[in-house]
């Protein structure tokens, strides 16, 4: 990311656009600083993720020498530096002719299907040749044609409307890492593919969607229910998949979930999603959605359809004694909805939903955030390190999009060695070329061989406990070479150039997560961070959380699931209410069950149709990410709001809602209709961390004198025709009190903060591309950018001290293995499960060894722990500790509940 | 003074002139084939329904009547998996004509379509398709569109060349 | 005799009705002529229910007062509007004997009530609350008052003539020659101001429908609107008929029943009204204003003083 990758250095000098004056950074090319001056020059292969390569030849321009010069020279603009006394013309005759008369070339052999090219409409391909002016194909002979591939359920080839831009595999290879797309033949008979038909391999194919400039790459799940750009309703939105927040766009045609975009954010996920993020959204349309509340009248009773209204009122009847009622809140649902259930059953009885563990992990990350010294960081801050180590976590499929940003460190390492030799961060064949292999300092210290391992130093692998071990080491050796007791001339494998890289950097950043489970990796983790810190380097520590607001919840102080069963088994509480939780995620089957058997009415708040609501005495359906609003805190602790796209009806509401309306006698109660201000202005009353989101938030403040924010866009069509087979009456548009948006075409059209922008468009600029027009500069982070509020602040004075290293117990029984959890980007997932593209690439159970390993030799093996015992495939992993077993976690098919700290295996057994 | 009498006499003599009106429900008046009247939609020279749901009508439509949704059968032909026209909106200003790139949608010599229900001119996509080709015979859009749709293979197409074969070396 | 005068007054009051119902479809039906149509040609035969239809959808229309209006005098003006309108109808003799009430100064009070008109105009506009009522109000008071003027001196002719006020007589004294050929300007300026009067086209600056909406009635719908009309019409046809009596010798005429003969002449003079309708241009207002005091007004003078010397020196 050539762009994100150098602080601007402010060094401007002069140039003459046209014969008029500008500022300009010298740091920059012709093109990047004219498109900041908000100069239209048409161009291909330039974007501000890739820098420049100069294939295209769109963005020519005309450089004069002098005053005197009036014929001038064409020139590339994207591969020209800036420089004090450059006199250019960008609308000279000349090079106005040479563009459009590069889009002719172009367009020879561009098929005529833009009717049916899911890019129409958003395409830059034709933004580029209406700006260039080109109208008509001259060329009198046939087009040629290519065979597409099939290249998953992800991604649409289409390659015959390809113009040999390169963009796909630079960012491909390049940036994601990804070996299995390329460029094949010559002349004109580029092909872009793979070298056989079958699934993109990288995590992150879906952004080719967004990087082709044309429609050869579209997404697959849109192409099932197309719907035109123009005609989506859209609303910012923030990803439910993972924890760390990334900023999505969804759009809804019709009730319909269409499709969904990156939503670009400078600090977090700037041009790219991962693609359980961006393909994982049809758990929203999926047939496992519930859609009427369901009831039943005892625990042997079926579970019969009922309406909203008496739902709701059952309900109410359920929790008359207010006393016995417990609820369990949910890392999935939003900080309203578990802050609605809190003040509903009362603190004391709220329990968070995490399991004991997961509790016990998340407070501490809470606690090392809050304490300090460290301040945590962003993915662009992960990017720009100069040192990584990432410990005991497979950032790849826990974190996948924070595994992109340290896939750039190897570029902001190139980066910086080209400085050496006076070469621009854009140019970026020639950065390439002089980094050639020299990787950053990545370093990564898994059980598991990850994704990631190719752009690392060097890599460390063991068991959890020898990772924590590897850890303290760490720790213990920056002490020593802080006192200058370590002999740093003598190598000592891995810890030696660790120790080195973090005593060389400037920008260091530790990682570590929660997917081994392990209580002293993240203390290992903070130590060393610690320890940096007062090195006085600017270190960041960055916590892999597991679900979308897995830190909002842990804010909230809850008790672990296990309390609650615990208060029911002790007869403490008989009635339970189940926020967006599957509690067979979270506990063992038979503990769930018992649970759930045990409590004498179970309410269960849920969009997805799950175990726990298949056990529920009665089931309230709840609005998605994609229906209503609310606030998701992300692993850094910051609290963003997403905005729902499908307008809201009576029947589907968000839960905090349906939460509320169990408080009061009726509808007319104002304590049942309170708002998303007032659940928030509540909590933060109540725990003071939150009082940021009880400021008048930034978007509130903010005057709409022409009205709300529009979803629609001006372009938005049907609609008096889209209802007209109900009524010919069009309704009212649906109200949304809790948002600055309208489910309308009409109102704001001006420059609104960034969190409240719906989509990314100028005059000119249709496609994805137009989100320059959107930001200080090309890359740059976005006009009046405000990308939520950060809730935990290091502590100004801390006097809390280094955690101990406590060694592990010993297995004794040797008849137990240790359990890698081997998470799946696809498939791990509760969400994006529900999503068929996504679960079609999910694994099959299996049970990983490694070669050495007895049992290796086995086809199958018999799996048991949770009491449970099934029959797995074994999986010969290399690199996987000797004795371990890696088990995917949550895969469909596994053993539910959380995995444990051992398992066991036998060749015969019973399942 | 004389000028006014003049154009009494002007008017008088009117008195006498043939009338302009046709009265229309016993009398009807020649439409031409390119009156804007009645929108449907034609199917191509095969037979298939034309339109391929680009929805370029309904963003052109300026009183957005028209209102469709995508779909792609198994040989991956696109159609309009509904196609809905508000005639009680419609302003027959032929915009969704102009807009059509295969024909598809066209106006026709017919306006009498008046009716006591709003609801009655909402028309759906099976009230909206003739059978024929309409004023445009001939044209067929897949014919000419370089994607391998119905049975049609890359570079069967008209102006397309057989499909590169990427593992020739041949210039 | 009461039976009779009784069957005169509904007679008058139902026949001023009717005809000027009739002259709706009428104005319509020779509007269209003029202009190569047909008119209202569908209800009924040659469409003459088409006032019925028009009557009925008018009754049936929302009575709608606008919030912002002087509710009871928004009410009042269309009704001062008919009334007036309908007044001068009692002092015009159709036919010898036939006549509401044969007064001395039939025609003080005709000149009397046909000045009253002009409130029906004024409170409607300027109870309507509305910027185009006002000013259509504003020019129609003006205008009214402005051709009043010689509009009565006009007459001062016929009177000198016959020596009377009263209407019957002054038909009556036009046994040997009409009254036309001797006053004929005092006809010509007497139907100039009629046409003003009775805010017709040209003289319809008051609705202008194309500067000011609808004038003074912009406001107003259903029937209140109605009666507007209507007044418009019965001053068309009372306007016809004082024409008829003044300059044309009344009820006079060879074979046929003196009734007929005076419809008949009206007849033809309502035609006319519609005719100048269907010609004439609207002048803009400073020239009606103009026309009005720098060449009618003196004119009208002139005649009064001619006629005067004829009257004095004997020749008449």
């Amino acid at each position: 990311m050539p762009m994100d990758m150098t602080e601007p250095t402010n060094d401007w000098v002069t140039i003459h656009i046209e014969g008029k004056p500008f500022r300009a950074d010298k740091s920059q090319n012709l093109l990047h600083a004219c498109l900041a001056l908000g100069f239209d020059i048409p161009h291909f292969c330039w974007h501000p993720a890739l820098g420049s390569m100069g294939a295209c030849r769109l963005c020519a321009v005309k450089r004069f020498r002098d005053d005197q010069d009036t014929q001038g020279e064409i020139i590339m603009s994207c591969m020209t530096p800036v420089s004090e006394g450059l006199s250019i013309s960008i609308h000279d005759p000349e090079a106005a002719e040479f563009r459009a008369a590069v889009i002719g070339w172009l367009m020879i052999n561009h098929p005529h299907d833009c009717p049916v090219c899911d890019e129409g409409g958003e395409c830059h391909l034709q933004d580029m040749t209406v700006m260039t002016g080109h109208a008509a194909r001259e060329y009198r002979f046939k087009k040629r044609t290519h065979r597409n591939q099939d290249l998953g359920p992800f991604i649409n080839h289409e390659m015959n409307r390809c113009i040999q831009c390169y963009r796909c595999v630079r960012f491909y290879r390049n940036i994601a890492g990804g070996r299995d797309l390329n460029v094949f033949g010559a002349h004109d008979h580029l092909y872009f593919g793979r070298h056989e038909n079958g699934t993109l391999e990288n995590p992150f194919s879906g952004n080719l969607v967004e990087i082709c400039p044309t429609g050869t790459f579209t997404d697959k799940t849109q192409k099932a229910h197309n719907t035109r750009s123009w005609d989506l309703q859209t609303a910012p939105s923030v990803c439910v998949h993972c924890g760390l927040g990334c900023n999505t766009l969804p759009g809804e045609r019709y009730g319909l979930l269409r499709r969904m975009r990156n939503r670009f954010n400078s600090d977090i996920n700037g041009y790219f999603l991962c693609d359980r993020g961006r393909f994982g959204y049809e758990f929203v349309n999926s047939l496992r959605r519930i859609r009427t509340p369901l009831f039943r009248t005892g625990k042997e009773s079926p579970q019969v359809s009922t309406d909203m209204n008496q739902a709701l009122s059952s309900a109410v009847g359920i929790l008359s004694n207010k006393d016995r009622v417990i609820g369990i809140g949910s890392p999935r649902a939003s900080l309203e909805a578990n802050t609605a259930l809190r003040s509903l059953v009362g603190k004391d009885r709220f329990h968070a939903g995490f399991s004991e563990t997961e509790n016990r992990l998340m407070t501490l990350i809470v606690q090392i955030m809050s304490d300090g010294p460290v301040k945590t960081g962003t993915l662009k801050e992960a990017a720009m390190a100069d040192a990584v180590l990432v410990l005991g976590e497979d950032v790849t499929v826990t974190a996948p999009r924070l595994a992109l940003a340290l896939r750039q460190t190897v570029f902001s390492h190139a980066v910086r060695c080209a400085e050496r030799v006076h070469l621009p961060a854009w140019d970026d064949v020639g950065v390439r070329e002089v980094a050639q292999d020299d990787k950053g300092h990545l370093f990564i210290a898994t059980s598991q061989p990850t994704d990631l391992d190719d752009a690392a130093r060097s890599c460390f692998r063991g068991t959890p406990d020898e990772i924590v071990a590897f850890g303290f080491d760490v720790h213990a050796r920056l002490n020593k070479a802080r006192k200058n007791q370590e002999d740093l001339a003598e190598p000592d494998g891995m810890y030696h150039s660790v120790v080195t890289a973090f005593q060389n950097a400037r920008r260091p950043v530790v990682i570590a997560g929660l997917s081994s489970g392990s209580e002293a990796m993240i203390k290992a983790a903070a130590n060393i961070a610690r320890n940096l810190a007062e090195q006085g380097k600017d270190v960041r520590l960055i916590f892999c959380v597991p679900e979308c607001n897995s830190m909002g919840l842990a804010l909230l102080n809850g008790k672990s699931l296990e309390s609650a069963i615990d208060a029911v088994n002790r007869n403490l509480a008989d009635t339970v209410i189940v926020l967006e939780n599957d509690l067979f995620r979270r506990t063992t089957s038979q503990n769930a069950e018992f649970f759930l058997q045990k409590a004498r009415r179970v309410i269960v708040l849920d969009h997805l149709q799950t175990r726990t609501t298949a056990m529920a005495d009665l089931v309230l359906p709840v609005s998605t990410f994609s229906e209503g609003n609310g606030t998701l805190v992300n692993n850094e602790g910051r609290a963003q709001t997403y905005y729902g796209v499908i307008a809201p009806d009576n029947s589907l509401m968000e839960s905090f809602r349906v939460l509320n309306r169990f408080n009061g006698s009726g509808p007319d109660d104002p304590s049942t209709s309170r708002n998303r201000d007032a659940v928030l202005q509540d909590l933060a009353e109540d725990l003071p961390v939150f009082a940021p989101l009880a400021e008048p938030h930034a978007p509130l403040a903010f005057p709409v004198p022409s009205g709300k924010v529009p979803r629609q866009s001006f372009g938005y069509s049907g609609r008096t025709a889209m209802n007209a087979h109900v009524s010919v009456h069009e309704p009212r548009p649906p109200e949304d009190p809790d948002s600055l948006l309208a489910f309308s075409m009409e109102g704001f059209d001006g420059s609104a903060p960034s969190d409240l922008v719906t989509r990314f468009q100028a005059p000119g600029w249709n496609s994805v591309q137009a989100v320059f027009k959107h930001q200080t500069e090309p890359g740059g982070p976005l006009l009046e950018e405000s990308s939520g509020r950060c809730l935990l602040f290091p502590a100004e004075e801390n006097d809390a001290s280094y955690f101990d290293h406590h060694d592990p117990c010993e297995i004794s029984e040797t008849e137990l293995r240790p359990v890698i959890p081997l998470h799946h980007l696809f498939g791990s997932d509760e969400l994006s499960m529900a999503a068929p593209a996504v679960a079609s690439l999910a694994p099959a159970p299996y049970v990983a060894l490694s070669p050495s390993d007895p049992l290796a030799d086995c086809d199958t093996v018999f799996l048991s722990f949770n009491d449970e015992t099934i029959k797995v495939p074994v999986k010969v992993v290399k690199d996987l500790p000797p004795r371990a077993a890696g088990i995917p976690a949550s895969v469909p098919g596994m053993i539910p509940g959380p995995l444990p700290g051992q398992c066991r295996l036998s060749r015969e057994g019973q399942p | 003074m004389l000028s006014f009498l003049q154009g009494f006499w002007v008017i008088l003599k009117h008195t006498f002139r043939k009338r302009e009106t046709v009265l229309y429900p016993e009398e009807k008046i020649y439409l031409p084939p390119r009156f804007r009247g009645r929108i449907i939609l034609s199917r191509d020279p095969d037979g298939a329904e034309r339109c391929v749901a680009c929805h370029l009508c309904s963003s052109v439509c300026p009183v957005d009547c028209i209102a469709l949704q995508a779909a792609e059968d198994e040989t991956g032909r696109r159609y309009p998996e509904f196609f809905r026209i508000n005639f009680s909106r419609c302003i027959l200003c032929g915009f969704c004509e102009e807009a059509c790139p295969t024909a598809a949608i066209q106006l026709t010599p017919d306006f009498e379509m008046a009716e006591y229900l709003r609801e009655n001119l909402v028309y759906e996509k099976e009230d909206l398709l003739i059978s024929g080709p309409g004023k445009y015979p001939g044209y067929n859009f897949y014919k000419v569109a370089g994607l391998a749709v119905g049975g049609k293979d890359k570079g069967d197409g008209e102006n397309e060349e057989t499909p590169v074969d990427v593992h020739g070396l041949l210039p | 005799m009461i039976l009779k005068h009784v069957l005169i007054v509904i007679g008058v009051l139902g026949g001023a009705m009717s005809a000027s119902a009739g002259l709706v479809w009428l104005e319509r039906r020779l509007l269209a002529v003029w202009q190569d149509r047909y008119g209202p040609n569908r209800v009924g035969p040659f469409g003459l229910l088409q006032v019925a239809a028009d009557g009925i959808k008018m009754f049936f229309k929302e009575d709608w007062v606008p919030p912002f209006a002087d509710k009871p005098v928004f009410i009042l003006a269309p009704v001062l509007a008919m009334v007036t309108a309908l007044l001068s109808f009692a002092v015009l003799p159709f036919a010898p004997g036939i006549v509401v009430a044969d007064l001395n100064i039939g025609l003080l009070y005709f000149l009397a009530v046909v000045a009253l008109g002009v409130f029906g105009i004024a409170l409607g506009g300027w109870s309507s609350n509305n910027k185009y009522a006002l000013i259509g109000a504003v020019r129609g008071v003006a205008q009214m008052l402005s051709y009043e003027v010689f509009m009565g001196l006009s007459l001062m002719g016929v009177v000198l003539i016959a020596g009377t006020f009263n209407l019957s007589e002054i038909v009556m004294a036009q046994k040997h020659m009409w009254n036309v050929v001797p006053q004929f300007p005092g006809f010509v300026l007497f139907t100039i101001a009629g046409f003003a009067e009775t805010h017709r086209t040209p003289f319809d600056l008051p609705e202008a429908e194309s500067e000011l909406v609808a004038g003074y009635h912009t406001e107003y719908s259903g029937m209140k609107f109605g009666l507007f009309f209507v007044g418009e019409y019965l001053g068309v046809t009372m306007t016809s008929a004082m024409i008829v009596i003044l300059f044309f010798g009344g009820w006079m005429g060879p074979f046929f029943p003196p009734i007929v003969w005076f419809l008949g002449k009206t007849f033809v003079f309502i035609c006319f009204f519609i005719l100048v309708r269907a010609a004439l241009p609207r002048p803009r207002y400073d020239q009606l204003m103009g026309y009005a005091w720098k060449v009618l007004l003196p004119l009208s003078l002139l005649n009064l003083l001619v006629t005067g010397a004829f009257v004095v020196g004997g020749y008449i």
